[in-house]
């Protein structure tokens, strides 16, 4: 018998995680010597009230959903893939060399060529790892972090020695030609009397991340493969038992993780900055974490998930322009939420188990 | 390259290679008990910011050192409780701290100097001042010895020289005492230690403990030694390298410092010279800095050698009932 009925198991845990990180973060807010309220009100002013807000909300959350997949992913095998970031910088590379040595006539067959380059380069950056994690047991966590600095220098190689233009400084490449230029939502859903999503980032990839999530949610309840990536995150030796080769399953969920955070740079690459930049991750490869965390490794938990922290990086930007609190607030808030949700999750779920004994005891 | 150019090399090896050496020895001392931490980082940069700033308040690099060493002792028992008492995921704890540490430092740094996330610069007793070894003076111009001992041995703030004793105080802990001899038990069959009646809970906790004081020496050396103010982020991954020296000491004290002395030697060239002329190849300077990642990798793959973790790393403690 279960300790907790399994609603309390997926919605009340991670509430109360939230709560009590939310509560950390305002006792923060409170001793840097600002006011939560005013600071949340800001936040929701900036990032939800107008819809040029809720187009960096969007924009954000896209990136997040992709991270958030690859890491729920490779969480469903039992692995930890912590590499996201430097998967996403070799999408990068791909989405820039697809749009930038092939001249494209739409941009919906440049988003499609774009997106099987960015997946296929972030899944190439996971197979070392993962193989070296299947066959010869080095620990998946360190070698992907070590994947993530050798990107970053590959990266910085290849933009200030090959692909910088002549005569630029900034290490980025040229501009993407305009047949690559993915439709925003500015001029997806504004009308001659009305301009929607001013000057937001928010683009057509949005919808490439809810296919995403609807292509997770197949592949991890409905089909075969899926079942036996669970299988092997549940225990390994029944999975052995039950004739799962183990070798392939971790390698093949870690080439599934690699190219969903890899598909990340279609949105900021592709979509935003039009070219490559260094630091186009912005960290996000770290903010799937979180958001696989509190998501309960489900899609639908990770969309949400990456709305809100794509609501806390709009709103932080925006105090971070009004007030005197620095955008570092949302880093700090993201730990928490990270250390709530994952780390001390024990924490809130053992008492919580006692409370529904204790219940059930009374009842029966 | 002349011989004055090579001395000074390894002097700027020395310098780069300490924080990463005080930063492995504590993931040693971890790592062996069975707590994996890779919030090396976040404990450094946490310990950094808090020994600059009381450094600049009080005007004593002491009085930053005990601040740097508080800061980090308190992450360290943040992950502590986690991953000891609460079971947690001791990788996702590493991360939280990470973060944590690389948040609060700019938030406290602002609120507190207003400078864009920096400390104001350190002068005299607030910081690490180099310190000169008896007779450098008098060797100084003898030829040879002189410029090793006057430039190379001497000359460094005091943090350097307490990092290098720890190593051979950290071997003899580990190797000689009985409490060694727990702490190398606790990391590969808990249950044994267990068994013997000895506090699995407690064991951990030292070593977590003894984590956060190393970590803490390195950061308030960063700031208060080897730079002279807090800077945004300025660890610069330092704490991951270290990490990646464990792994290619392969969990042993006298390799962690040849380890991190070799990778202090590759910033001192990175730093020194930008791309590396080798047999008609250029070796680009973003090569020498993956290098040591590279090293790593390679090492893990057990293709030259295999670094085996201590068994029980990573997995929560359960008593049996």
């Amino acid at each position: 018998m279960d300790k907790m009925p399994a609603w309390a198991d997926a919605v009340l845990v991670p509430l109360i995680s939230i709560l009590l990180a939310a509560i950390l973060s305002a006792l923060v807010i409170l001793a840097i010597g600002e006011s939560p309220v005013a600071a949340f009100k800001l936040m929701v002013d900036g990032a939800l009230m107008r819809s040029s807000g809720w187009g960096y909300t969007l924009y954000y959350a896209t990136n997040f959903i992709f991270t958030g997949l690859a890491v729920s992913v490779a969480f469903h095998a039992r692995l930890f893939n912590i590499g996201g970031e430097g998967q996403a910088m070799l999408g990068g590379l791909g989405v820039a060399l697809v749009c930038l040595f092939i001249p494209w006539p739409h941009w919906s067959i440049a988003l499609l060529a774009a997106s099987v380059a960015a997946a296929v380069m972030g899944a190439a950056w996971a197979l070392i790892p993962a193989y070296l994690q299947a066959q010869r047991g080095s620990h998946i966590v360190i070698t992907t972090i070590m994947f993530n600095f050798i990107a970053y220098s590959l990266l910085n190689y290849l933009l200030v020695n090959q692909l910088k233009p002549r005569g630029s400084m900034e290490p980025a490449s040229a501009t993407f030609p305009a047949g690559t230029h993915l439709p925003t939502f500015q001029e997806m859903f504004s009308t001659a009397e009305s301009a929607w999503f001013r000057g937001a980032p928010a683009n057509v990839a949005f919808f490439l991340a809810l296919l995403a999530c609807i292509f997770v949610w197949l592949l991890i309840w409905r089909t075969r493969l899926g079942y036996e990536i669970r299988a092997l995150g549940f225990s390994e030796t029944a999975a052995t038992y039950a004739g799962i080769r183990p070798v392939r399953i971790t390698i093949i969920a870690m080439l599934i993780s690699g190219a969903l955070a890899g598909l990340m740079a279609v949105n900021t690459t592709q979509g935003e900055a039009e070219r490559l930049l260094l630091n186009s991750t912005e960290g996000a490869g770290f903010i799937g974490i979180a958001v696989a965390l509190m998501g309960r490794n489900h899609p639908i938990g990770v969309f949400l998930a990456a709305v809100l922290f794509g609501f806390l990086y709009q709103g932080g930007a925006e105090l971070a322009l009004w007030t005197s609190i620095p955008r570092e607030l949302i880093t700090v808030i993201q730990a928490l939420v990270i250390l709530f949700t994952g780390a001390l999750d024990n924490m809130v779920r053992m008492p919580l188990e006692r409370i529904f004994l204790a219940l059930r005891r009374k009842e029966g | 390259m002349d011989f004055l150019t090579v001395i000074q090399v390894l002097d700027s090896t020395v310098r780069s290679a300490t924080p990463l050496l005080l930063a492995c020895l504590a993931g040693l001392y971890s790592e062996r008990s069975g707590i994996f931490d890779i919030g090396l980082e976040g404990k450094m940069l946490a310990a950094a910011f808090f020994a600059a700033a009381i450094a600049a308040f009080t005007g004593s690099a002491w009085l930053g050192l005990g601040a740097g060493i508080g800061a980090s002792v308190f992450l360290a028992l943040i992950h502590g409780v986690a991953s000891i008492n609460f079971r947690g995921n001791q990788l996702i704890s590493g991360v939280a701290i990470n973060f944590l540490a690389s948040g609060v430092t700019i938030l406290v740094a602002q609120h507190w100097f207003k400078q864009g996330g920096r400390t104001p610069s350190l002068e005299g007793a607030a910081r690490f001042e180099p310190i000169t070894l008896p007779f450098a003076n008098e060797l100084r111009d003898v030829p040879f010895i002189g410029p090793i001992y006057y430039e190379l041995i001497s000359g460094h703030p005091i943090l350097v020289y307490i990092a290098l004793l720890a190593v051979p105080a950290t071997w003899w802990v580990l190797f000689r005492t009985r409490f060694g001899l727990r702490l190398r038990a606790v990391g590969e069959a808990p249950e044994a230690v267990d068994t013997a009646g000895v506090s699995v809970i407690r064991l951990r906790y030292s070593a977590v403990l003894i984590c956060g004081l190393l970590c803490g020496i390195a950061g308030a050396y960063l700031a208060t030694g080897l730079q002279a103010n807090f800077t945004k982020e300025m660890t610069a991954n330092r704490g991951f390298i270290a990490l990646a020296a464990l792994i290619f000491a392969k969990w042993r004290p006298w390799y962690a410092l040849y380890a991190c002395l070799l990778f202090g030697f590759l910033f001192a060239i990175e730093t020194r010279f930008q791309n590396i002329q080798m047999f008609g190849f250029i070796l680009p300077v973003q090569f020498v800095q993956a290098l040591p990642y590279i090293l790593t990798v390679v090492i893990l793959a057990g293709f030259v050698g295999k670094a085996i973790p201590p068994r029980a790393g990573g997995e929560p403690y359960v008593k049996e009932r």
